[in-house]
């Protein structure tokens, strides 16, 4: 959500209960200025807030005047000190994807994470321990790095594509109508696109080169990650991600009130949670000649192994007979 | 001031030239059709032949007159002009312009239109344009005679094909004259033109250039340019002609932009689209006007005296101060649909409990206590249809193969009022939309939420598709669910509630912990740094829910002896042997027992405490938020407290959610000698039986002829 209309936004967002007390509301809305100010940022965005178990991070964005260029991050504990956080890398995402559980609330904590290293003494192969640790700062990066990929979203028609390449924010936007608004096709993933590529020309025909330019919520994978909810009549419309659960993106329709925002204790939610919701068979005894109608291999791995965790425990219970 | 203009123009006469150069061409060819107009033609080719220098700036700005009609014309533009009426039009609008002006015998519209067009210039082409007309005439007499004498020609050339052309182009008209700033610069520039050579052009055209090209400056961001952007603009008040122009002109401008950016879609639109708006505000505008219904003082008094309802604004105030909550606004609807409900229902106690987020909608469930008494027809009700649902099924189920597993014996719910059943609980999707109570809670659904997690999709009918499969839908799950979290985050500050001092309480406290508590009169408050520091100084005070998915362990032995004694008093010994003689109690803590005692997740802390603000902490609360199930809420300043539940109804866990694998498959047949398959007999082996049998039966037959004779008989029969 925009900083600049905070207390709006907020009020806003508050059907799904995390809002801020009124003394980190007035904090943010004085060091975000202050934070637009020094950095000199086009907008700040309030980005949201992870929950710790000793504190919580608050955490912010900085845009550049081109919307998509990478953002800058920025965490407080207190709403009123902003530090830098690096850019995230797939060498983080990689590191930190071991890491389970709740945030600390705690920049230098470190995780312990210990891990089987294959080690060549002359000609024989050890497999030795090795405790890694992992900061939380890092965690943080990476974290806020994958949420932002997976369910940031942009209405359709805000950001418009100028013929030289920047983005920019569209200033005619007035908000989509009711019936944009109850479908998903008209949220964008507010991040560089990566699944327009992929597709076809004939899909392409029907796309605005200014407004296209970013991937739709429409063909997520899985299917049914987002509820689309229309509250207060239809004066706003909600979305919420099941995904990440704690990502609210909220519209009032026909005006330009938008945006986003994460408070949530950052617990992705196993596809498989999902999979009742994607029409999928899953294997049991005596179904072999069905299969399963999942698309996306990641999902097709869990589902596969979880038909091989039942087969063998089938095999198991045959065996013991009982 | 015209030096500085003059120099200026010719810095930027020297990029345009060169794009201008095919256009000149375009025009000049789209020209050529038209007989009588043969100066254009000439400005052009004097421009380039001329040895003067001054010859140059002339050329120049005509070029960019036709770029500026390219750049209309162009794919860009979201109007679409065709060419062939361009061609035809342009070349004829110099002369019209200028009747325009000086005519009055020209059609209303057109001389309405014009002034209009001319205002919406920036001031430079107002007044140049005005000037174009004044100044020649008057002050410049020098350049005056031939300007004149080509303008009257044109007149007179043009002048009776113009009226022809007004006449039956009535649509195109409304088209070309919005391109009269064009025809306008146009003339203007050509005008001079036949003079060129002889007398310099005027400083004022210079500065009309300019002003031109001004406008005709791209944007950066957008693309887009002033002069395009106001041609649109008027284009589309001529094809609409709405009213009072003047006061919508910003809304136009942004209109026009906005068209950039919307595909033309279907102008057909629902306007049934907003009705939920109405409906929905036509429900709470009910809850508004209830304070009104009931107008007696005396009512009010009473109401005031003994209110079942909580005072939710309160409660939200100080959870606004932990962070968490709803809107203000939303808050209040929610106080006034409590409030709805405690005047429909007989309701002792009220409290707001929270709000389960699903798919679909959203449920607001309100926790109550019925009075005494009042409650107890509506549960009898549901038994009796639930009795007549079995005996619906076993009659159904008469003539198929009975199945010989005997389930083991179900658990009974616990009696309202008691347990988890201690509360009913109404849930409605929105305030103002009706609230329905949900049916009270099994040991079954509570023992099968726990392996299962599922979304809410906010409709209460929805089945619960789930391995192990759920016994009910989703308002069953709900229940569940409510129970569950209930039992596990609602606490109070320690000393808050004390036990019961009734009798028989010593006989509850044998069985598994006394069940009933009541506000201690006493209470002092603990302070809120005290509540912050120490989780010891927070109490549960609902039960804790048995793995049996009761509060109060119920035997399932003892029960079913008491059954079967009814029935047949054999049976019972038989069946006692079969199960286990004892099965172990189950113990949970008992109420009122400090958090600091519930179990860690995997090394995280099943509560976190804050205090809402370090920037005032005189006047802050104490916040408890649970880790297990997250969105669990508490606060306390001491005093009072307050317990909220926002969220999915998901318990958290470290580790993804895997649906529990399938129970082992049971045995068809005990496998042995009857139903093995064995091997045919080969030939041999059945002449060697044959003939072991023979050999045997050879010796009795001779004694028992007679018998087998009978025999044989009776089989044949």
């Amino acid at each position: 959500m925009d900083a600049e209309s905070l207390l709006l936004s907020l009020e806003l967002a508050s059907g799904s209960g995390q809002g801020l007390s009124p003394d980190r509301r007035a904090s943010l809305l004085t060091s975000l200025m202050l934070v637009k100010r020094d950095y000199r940022y086009d907008r700040v965005l309030f980005w949201g807030r992870i929950l710790g178990l000793v504190a919580d991070y608050y955490i912010a964005q900085g845009l550049s005047e081109d919307q998509l260029a990478p953002r800058k991050t920025l965490y407080s504990l207190n709403c009123m000190e902003w530090s830098l956080l690096p850019p995230a890398t797939e060498e983080m995402a990689m590191q930190t994807s071991v890491v389970k559980g709740r945030f600390m609330g705690d920049p230098s904590h470190e995780y312990e994470h210990t891990q089987l290293q294959k080690v060549h003494k002359g000609e024989k192969v050890f497999e030795e321990e090795v405790v890694v640790q992992i900061k939380e700062e890092t965690r943080l990066v990476s974290i806020i790095d994958q949420i932002d990929k997976a369910v940031a979203v942009i209405p359709r028609g805000a950001l418009f594509k100028t013929p030289f390449g920047p983005i920019h924010v569209n200033r005619t936007f007035e908000g989509l109508s009711l019936s944009e608004a109850k479908k998903l096709s008209s949220y964008f993933h507010f991040r560089e696109p990566v699944e327009l590529k992929n597709k076809t020309l004939l899909e392409k025909a029907d796309l605005d080169p200014s407004l296209d330019f970013l991937d739709s919520l429409e063909h997520d994978i899985p299917k049914g990650s987002w509820s689309i909810q229309m509250e207060r009549g239809n004066a706003l419309v909600v979305l919420r991600s099941l995904l990440w659960p704690g990502l609210t993106f909220y519209h009032a329709p026909r005006t330009k009130n938008c945006g986003y925002i994460y408070v949530g204790t950052v617990n992705l939610v196993c596809s498989v949670l999902l999979l009742p919701l994607i029409s999928t068979s899953i294997w049991y005894p005596g179904s072999e000649e069905r299969t399963t109608e999942l698309e996306e291999p990641a999902l097709k791995q869990v589902a596969e192994g979880w038909n091989v965790l039942m087969r063998e425990m089938m095999v198991g219970g045959n065996g013991s007979g009982r | 001031m015209e030096d500085l203009t003059s120099l200026k123009q010719e810095k930027e006469n020297e990029e345009p030239e060169e794009t201008g150069q095919p256009w000149q061409e375009m025009a000049a060819s789209s020209q050529d059709p038209e007989p009588g107009l043969s100066e254009p033609r000439e400005s052009e080719q004097r421009p380039e032949t001329g040895s003067q220098p001054r010859s140059s700036p002339p050329q120049s700005p005509h070029s960019r007159a036709s770029t500026a009609l390219g750049d209309l014309t162009g794919p860009g533009t979201p109007s679409p002009p065709s060419f062939p009426q361009e061609s035809f039009s342009t070349p004829s609008l110099p002369a019209l312009a200028r009747q325009d002006i000086g005519s009055p015998w020209q059609s209303d519209t057109t001389t309405n239109v014009i002034p209009e067009a001319g205002t919406v210039h920036s001031g430079h082409l107002e007044q140049s344009s005005d000037k174009g007309e004044l100044t020649p005439h008057q002050t410049c007499q020098s350049e005056g005679n031939t300007f004149q004498q080509s303008q009257q020609t044109k007149h007179h050339v043009h002048g009776p094909k113009d009226v022809s052309y007004n006449n039956s182009k009535q649509k195109e008209l409304r088209f070309d004259i919005f391109r009269e700033e064009d025809s306008n610069s146009n003339a203007d520039l050509d005008q001079p033109e036949p003079g060129a050579s002889e007398v310099p052009p005027s400083m004022l055209e210079i500065a009309i250039q300019n002003a031109k090209a001004y406008l005709l400056k791209t944007s950066s961001k957008s693309g887009l340019n002033t002069y395009d952007h106001l041609s649109n603009m008027l284009s589309k008040i001529l094809d609409e002609h709405p009213e009072n122009v003047v006061d919508i002109i910003e809304n136009i401008s942004q209109d026009v932009k906005m068209a950039h950016f919307s595909k033309k879609l279907d102008t057909l639109q629902d306007e049934c689209e907003m009705l939920p708006i109405y409906e929905i505000a036509e429900k709470q505008k009910a809850l508004f006007l209830q304070g009104n219904l009931e107008g007696a003082d005396q009512e009010l008094e009473d109401e005031i005296a003994e209110t079942s309802l909580p005072n939710v604004m309160e409660s939200a105030f100080y959870f606004e101060q932990a962070g968490v909550g709803l809107g203000t606004d939303e808050t209040y609807r929610i106080f006034l649909a409590l409030k709805q409900l405690t005047d429909t229902h007989p309701i002792q106690r009220c409290r707001f409990w929270g709000k389960i987020l699903g798919l679909e909608m959203n449920y607001i469930v309100a926790e109550v206590e019925f009075r005494e008494g009042e409650d107890e027809e509506e549960l009898e009700e549901e038994d009796v249809t639930e009795e007549r649902d079995n005996g619906n099924s076993d009659a159904d189920e008469d003539e198929l193969p009975k199945s010989f597993y005997k389930a083991p014996q179900a658990i009974p719910k616990e009696e309202s009022r008691t347990g988890a059943n201690k509360y009913v609980y109404f849930v409605c999707n929105e305030p103002g939309r009706p609230w329905v109570k949900l049916p009270s809670v099994t040991p079954a659904q509570i023992v099968i939420a726990r392996k299962i997690k599922k979304f809410f999709t906010g409709r209460l009918d929805t089945p619960i598709v789930s391995y192990p499969p759920f016994p009910g839908n989703e308002s069953n799950y709900l229940r569940a669910q409510i129970a569950r979290i209930s039992a596990g985050t609602h606490v109070s500050p320690l000393g808050f509630y004390q036990f019961g001092e009734e009798e028989g309480e010593e006989e509850e406290e044998v069985e598994g912990g006394r069940e009933s508590f009541e506000e201690n009169p006493d209470f002092e408050g603990v302070r809120v740094i005290d509540l912050v520091e120490s989780l010891s100084n927070w109490v549960h005070h609902v039960q804790h829910i048995l793995p049996q998915g009761r509060c109060n362990w119920f035997n399932p032995i003892q029960k079913s002896e008491e059954e079967e004694e009814e029935e047949d008093e054999e049976k019972e010994e038989e069946e006692k042997g079969e199960e286990p003689d004892y099965i172990e109690q189950e113990v949970g803590p008992p109420l009122l027992t400090p958090i600091s005692e519930d179990l860690e997740i995997q090394n995280i802390p099943p509560w976190t405490t804050r205090l809402s603000s370090h920037l005032i902490p005189q006047y802050a609360v104490a916040v408890l938020r649970s880790n297990l199930w997250p969105g669990a809420c508490a606060f306390s300043n001491g005093k009072k407290f307050e317990n909220f539940y926002i969220g999915w109804g998901h318990k958290y866990s470290p580790d993804s959610y895997t649906p529990p694998a399938p129970p082992s498959i049971y045995q068809e047949y005990p496998s042995g000698p009857e139903i093995t398959e064995m091997d045919d007999p080969s030939v041999e082996e059945e002449q060697a039986f044959r003939a072991a049998q023979e050999a045997a039966v050879l010796p009795a037959e001779e004694n028992e002829e007679t018998e087998e004779e009978e025999d044989e008989e009776d089989d044949y029969d």
